[in-house]
C-alpha cells in the first residue's frame, strides 16, 4: 500500500544501521536487522489489520520521516516550559528527539545500585548487561512501527534498579521533540527498565512538543518487574495535536510482583499505545489504570493486552476517556487467561464520556479464557453528562458551562485519583478544567 | 417577593397546571398541599426553571421582575432556592467543593467577594451543626450512597449556606424518619426570618407540625382550590383531600395573600 515509502525506510536503515549505537555489535545488529525484516515482511499497518481496524495509518505513512539527528546542543533549559514548571523532585532524563541531552538532565545522587543511564551510551560501551534484555518482553509478532522502532533504535534510557533496592524518587524520563526541521522527523525513543528481586521504583515518561508541528514519535519502552518488584509507572503524553505518536510497553513480571501503568494520552493527531502485560509467575498483579482526553480532531487509540501466562496472578484495569469536539478514541481491552492460570482474577473496566456530537468511540472489551476455574469481568460504558446533574448544579447558581467542566472533573476524577503522584493529578485537573471544560472546545460542534 | 398570575404549564403536552394564582411575601411560609398528581412538584419545578416544564399561559413575578426570563442559574443567583425531592447523586464532585463552588458563583452574581478557602471552611463548619451533619459528609461525593434522610440534610444544608430570598421545598419530608424530620424542620426553622419566603410542598401534614406555616393552599388538579391558615392543613389531616373537592373554596384563589 505504501510499498515506495516502506522502501524508503530501508534504504534509510542500509545507509545508517552500521552508524547507530552499538552498531558493531554483533548481536546488535541482529537486533536491528530482524527488526528491518519484520517491517519489510509486514509494512504499515491497514485498516485490515484486526488491531488496526479503527485507526487508519495513512497520514503517517504516506510520507517518509527522516531519523532525528542530535541536536540537543541547540536547546537551552529556558525553553523547556516543562522543565520550568516541573515541581516534581526527580531523577531526570531529558531527551531531545530521541537523544539523551545530559545538559538537561539531572542523574545526581542515585543510590548504588541504582543505573539510569543513556541507552546510546549502555549500546555503545556496556552491550554485553543489555544482550539477554532488549526485545525480550517486546512480542514476537511486532507491528511494523514496533519492528521501525527496533530497526533504528537510537537512544533512550536504561534502567535497572538493583536488588532490594527502594528509590524515593521517581526516574523521570522527558521527552522533547522541537519538530523544528524542514523535513519531518521521527524519533525512536527506547526505554529498557529492570526492576530487580525486591526492588521499588517510580518510573515516570513524558512526552511533550516544542512547536505545533508534524513529526512522528515511535516509542517502546520494556519493562522487567522480578521476584516481588514493585513499580509504579507513568506515561504521560501530551504532544502537539499536529503530531504522530506510536508507543508500545512491554512488560514482563514476576512472582509475587506488583506493577501499577498509569496510561495517559492528551496530545497529538494520531496517537497510538500498545500496552502489553505478561504476568509470567505465580502471585503477579498488574494494575492498569488509563485517561484519554481527546479534542479538535484528535485520534487516540490504547491497545491493552493482559496474558495471565500462570496460576493465581491478578489484573485489574480501568480506563476512562473523555472526548469533546470531532476527537475518536478507540480502546481495545484483551485478556487472555491461558490453560495454566488457575485462580486468575482479572477485571477491565473501560468508560467514556462523549462532550459532542460528533465526538466518537470504538471500544471492544476482549476475554480470551482457556482455564476454567478464574474471576473475569469486564464491562465498557459510552455516555454523555447526565442532564438532571447539570440541572441540579445550575440551580445551585453555578453557570452550564462551569456545570459541564465540573461533571466532566468529576467523570475522570475516580482514574486520576489512583495516580499516585499529586502533581499529575494537580496538571490533570488543569487540563481538564482549563482546555477542555473552560468552553474552549466543550461543544466541539461548531 | 413572588406573585404567581394564572399560570399554566405543561410536561410534554399535557396541562398540569391550569390557572395558578398565589402570592407570597418576604418572611412569610407557605404551604402547598394536594393529592398525587395535583400539581405540586410540576410548580416547584417551574419555578426553578427546569427544562420540558413549559410555560402556556400566565406569569410569575419574582421582586418585580418576569422570573419565567431567567435562566436557572440566574433564578439561583438572584435568590431562589428549590430543595429537590430527589435530588440527584453526583459521584465525583465532593460536596465541600459543589457548596463553595455555589456559594461563590451566587456572591459573584450578587457582588460580593468570593470566600477564600479559611474563610468558607470556617462558614461551613457552622453551618452543618445546623443539620446536625458529621464532618465526613463534606468530603463526600454529592449524594453519593447517602441514605433518604442524609439527602434531605444536605439539600436544607445548601439551603443554609446559600442563604436564599425564596426558598421552595419540595416534598422535604417525603422518606424521612420522624429525627431526621425534626432535624430537616430545625434547619429551616433557623433561616426563618423576616427576609425571606419559605414555600413548603408537601403531601402530608405531618412536616406542618415542626414547621409552622403562615398560609396554607390545596391544590386539585393544577389550581388552587382552598387556602386557609394552618388549620386547614389540620382539618385536611382529619378528612383527607376528598373532603376538599367535596368543599372546594371557589374564591380563594384570588383571595390569597390578601
Amino acid at each position: 500500500m505504501f510499498e515506495a515509502v516502506q522502501q524508503d525506510y530501508v534504504d534509510v536503515y542500509k545507509g545508517v544501521a552500521s552508524g547507530l549505537p552499538g552498531g558493531s555489535v554483533p548481536w546488535v545488529r541482529r537486533v536491528r536487522d530482524s527488526g528491518l525484516s519484520r517491517f519489510r515482511e509486514v509494512g504499515f499497518p491497514t485498516p485490515r489489520d484486526e488491531d488496526w481496524k479503527y485507526t487508519n495509518v495513512r497520514p503517517i505513512a504516506k510520507q517518509p520521516f527522516a531519523p532525528a539527528l542530535d541536536s540537543h546542543n541547540g536547546i537551552d533549559a529556558t525553553r523547556l516550559e516543562i522543565l520550568e514548571n516541573n515541581v516534581l523532585d526527580s531523577y531526570r532524563c531529558v531527551f531531545v528527539n530521541g537523544h539523551f541531552a545530559p545538559g538537561l538532565s539531572d542523574l545526581d545522587q542515585l543510590p548504588s545500585g541504582v543505573v539510569v543511564m543513556s541507552l546510546k551510551d549502555a549500546l555503545n560501551y556496556r552491550a554485553e548487561e543489555l544482550e539477554t534484555e532488549l526485545g525480550r518482553c517486546a512480542p514476537s509478532q511486532l507491528h511494523g512501527f514496533a519492528a521501525l522502532n527496533t530497526a533504528f533504535l537510537t537512544d533512550g534510557a536504561y534502567i535497572r534498579i538493583g536488588r532490594d533496592c527502594t528509590l524515593q524518587r521517581p526516574i523521570e524520563l522527558i521527552y522533547v521533540s522541537t519538530g523544528d526541521s524542514e523535513q519531518p522527523q521521527v524519533s525512536y525513543p527506547r526505554n529498557l527498565a529492570i526492576a530487580e528481586t525486591g526492588s521499588r521504583a517510580v518510573i515516570l515518561e513524558r512526552y511533550v512538543s516544542l512547536e505545533q508541528s508534524r513529526y512522528l514519535t515511535n516509542a517502546i519502552t520494556e519493562l522487567v518487574a522480578r521476584m516481588s518488584a514493585k513499580v509504579d509507572y507513568y506515561k504521560l503524553q501530551e504532544e502537539s495535536a499536529k503530531a504522530f505518536h506510536v508507543c508500545g510497553l512491554f512488560l514482563h513480571q514476576d512472582r509475587d510482583s506488583t506493577v501499577t501503568t498509569n496510561n495517559i494520552a492528551m496530545g497529538g493527531a494520531i496517537a497510538r499505545t500498545d500496552l502489553h502485560v505478561s504476568l509470567n509467575d505465580v502471585g503477579a498483579h498488574s494494575t492498569l489504570n488509563g485517561l484519554y482526553i481527546g479534542m479538535g480532531k484528535q485520534h487516540i487509540d490504547n491497545h491493552t493486552q493482559v496474558d495471565h501466562r500462570v496460576a493465581r496472578c491478578t489484573s485489574d484495569e480501568f480506563y476512562k476517556g473523555v472526548l469533546a469536539g470531532r476527537s475518536r478514541a478507540v480502546f481495545h481491552g484483551r485478556i487472555v487467561v491461558h490453560q495454566d492460570a488457575q485462580h486468575t482474577d482479572a477485571q477491565q473496566r473501560n468508560n467514556n464520556l462523549l462532550l459532542s456530537r460528533d465526538a466518537e468511540v470504538d471500544t471492544k472489551p476482549q476475554l480470551e479464557i482457556y482455564a476454567d476455574d478464574v474471576k473475569c469481568s469486564h464491562g465498557a460504558t459510552v455516555g454523555q453528562l447526565d442532564p438532571d446533574s447539570i440541572f441540579y448544579l445550575r440551580s445551585r447558581g453555578i453557570d452550564e458551562t462551569s456545570a459541564r467542566s465540573l461533571l466532566t472533573y468529576a467523570f475522570a476524577n475516580d482514574v486520576i485519583n489512583r495516580f499516585a503522584i499529586a502533581s499529575i493529578r494537580h496538571e490533570l485537573e488543569h487540563h481538564l478544567t482549563q482546555t477542555l471544560l473552560h468552553g474552549k472546545h466543550i461543544e466541539g460542534t461548531v | 417577593m413572588l406573585s404567581i398570575r394564572n399560570l399554566h404549564a405543561s410536561v410534554e403536552g399535557n396541562p398540569i397546571l391550569k390557572g395558578i394564582d398565589l402570592e407570597v411575601r418576604a418572611g412569610e411560609v407557605h404551604a402547598i398541599m394536594g393529592p398525587n398528581g395535583s400539581g405540586k412538584s410540576t410548580l416547584a419545578n417551574v419555578l426553578a426553571g427546569r427544562d420540558g416544564y413549559d410555560v402556556t399561559e400566565g406569569q410569575v413575578l419574582y421582586r418585580d421582575k418576569n422570573l419565567l426570563e431567567f435562566s436557572v442559574e440566574e433564578r439561583a443567583c438572584e435568590g431562589i432556592f428549590l430543595a429537590f425531592q430527589y435530588p440527584v447523586e453526583i459521584p465525583g464532585v465532593s460536596n465541600l467543593y459543589l457548596l463553595k463552588t455555589a456559594l461563590n458563583s451566587v456572591r459573584k452574581h450578587q457582588g460580593m467577594e468570593e470566600l477564600s478557602a479559611v474563610e468558607f471552611l470556617k462558614l461551613i463548619k457552622q453551618k452543618i451543626k445546623l443539620v446536625e451533619m458529621k464532618e465526613e459528609f463534606l468530603h463526600r461525593s454529592v449524594n453519593e450512597g447517602f441514605s433518604g434522610g442524609e439527602k434531605k440534610r444536605n439539600e436544607i444544608l445548601q439551603l443554609a449556606v446559600l442563604e436564599p430570598s425564596l426558598a421552595i421545598l419540595d416534598e422535604t419530608d417525603s422518606g424521612l424518619d420522624i429525627d431526621a424530620l425534626k432535624v430537616v424542620a430545625h434547619g429551616v426553622n433557623s433561616l426563618r426570618n423576616e427576609q425571606r419566603a419559605i414555600i413548603v410542598v408537601t403531601h402530608y401534614q405531618r412536616l406542618l407540625d415542626y414547621i409552622i406555616p403562615d398560609k396554607v393552599h390545596v391544590l386539585a388538579n393544577g389550581r388552587v382550590v382552598k387556602s386557609g391558615d394552618r388549620t386547614l392543613a389540620l382539618e385536611l389531616e382529619k378528612h383527607g383531600y376528598a373532603w376538599v373537592a367535596q368543599n372546594p373554596d371557589a374564591a380563594a384563589a384570588p383571595a390569597v395573600g390578601s
